[in-house]
């Protein structure tokens, strides 16, 4: 288990660093940080630099939430959206950012490539709850948290004209 | 120090309402919580958590300048100020129809008899003057789950209202 930042912790605002070695600590690395996302209650993804490792390092399992499609836990190292379709608003919150949840508007539908952990690149096509969930954890590799995008309810249809 | 009140100050909106209020409270020595601020109809309306030593009385000595000057009325009420315990909904529910007397009631009513607990509810009155329509967001949470609350709300439609709930299924990560 490995500590969690919260925010304002100034490291959460870092632009993680791409991982050039496919070795042992990365596998280490990788197991530690899933127990400490699998610990979290009804957490579905956890970001390297959310646990003071600034490397572009997360994970993603959405299949706890019943009634929504998964492709089960998606492993990202270097990962890279090539691809973005449509608009969406959905609420979320964040391990680092406790008591709070809000709207914003994320891609429905998204193309992820992303490394293994011998350094071979996978392609997923991802839609959904699944796709934001990814999109936050790959905010989080940027410096970005989801206050960063957050959307009031009644703008929601209003905003999607800027989204980045 | 837990010495919360709500104020909640009313008036006709012009620009710079809550700066004025807010720079009067912070010279007058107060912390301010959470707040909720909508202009209703052509009104301002603010609710405001205020933390700060004094009495009900002497808080509003502090605004009593701003409040005359700009014509508003404010109010004050002692509160338990229960911060860091956000709920989060998981539902959410849009009712629109011709605007007609009864609409809220009738719609909350079947709801809180299905177990919905409301977080959050916004209404708004749109459509041309001679035909107004009624437009309410709710967000809560389903207590006794999303399907009780959807045959709650089959009964409104039948009678004519357009209503729709949704599931939020907050992301955490």
């Amino acid at each position: 288990m490995i500590e969690i930042l919260v925010y304002p912790d100034e490291r959460l605002k870092q632009v993680a660093r791409p991982v050039e070695r496919f070795d042992k600590d990365l596998r280490t690395f990788v197991v530690e940080l899933e127990e400490t996302m699998r610990a979290g209650p009804s957490c579905v993804g956890l970001a390297a630099t959310q646990v003071g490792n600034p490397q572009r390092i997360a994970i993603v399992d959405v299949s706890i939430k019943p009634k929504i499609k998964s492709h089960g836990r998606i492993l990202l190292i270097n990962p890279e959206i090539t691809a973005r379709d449509g608009v969406v608003v959905g609420r979320e919150g964040c391990m680092s950012v406790p008591d709070y949840t809000g709207n914003v508007i994320r891609a429905e539908r998204i193309s992820l490539t992303t490394c293994d952990l011998n350094g071979e690149r996978k392609l997923y096509q991802l839609e959904g709850f699944e796709a934001r969930a990814v999109q936050h954890e790959i905010d989080h590799l940027d410096g970005m948290l989801f206050l960063d995008r957050l959307v009031s309810r009644r703008d929601d249809l209003f905003r999607r004209k800027t989204y980045k | 120090m837990n010495n919360w009140f709500m104020l909640t100050v009313v008036g006709k909106d012009r620009p710079g309402i809550v700066a004025h209020v807010t720079a009067a409270l912070f010279d007058g020595g107060c912390n301010l919580g959470e707040a909720s601020m909508m202009r209703l109809g052509g009104n301002f309306t603010i609710m405001l958590m205020v933390q700060y030593k004094g009495n009900a009385k002497s808080l509003l000595g502090i605004i009593a300048a701003v409040t005359s000057s700009l014509d508003l009325h404010a109010h004050v009420d002692k509160i338990e100020g229960e911060l860091h315990r956000h709920m989060v909904p998981d539902v959410r529910i849009t009712v629109f129809g011709a605007d007609r007397a009864g609409i809220v009631a009738k719609v909350t009513g079947v709801l809180a008899e299905a177990g919905l607990n409301i977080l959050n509810l916004e209404s708004d009155v749109g459509g041309a003057k001679k035909q107004p329509i009624y437009i309410m967001h709710i967000e809560g949470c389903a207590t006794e789950g999303i399907e009780s609350l959807q045959s709650a709300l089959d009964i409104v439609i039948k009678e004519g209202i357009e209503a729709s709930i949704t599931p939020v299924e907050t992301l955490i990560g």
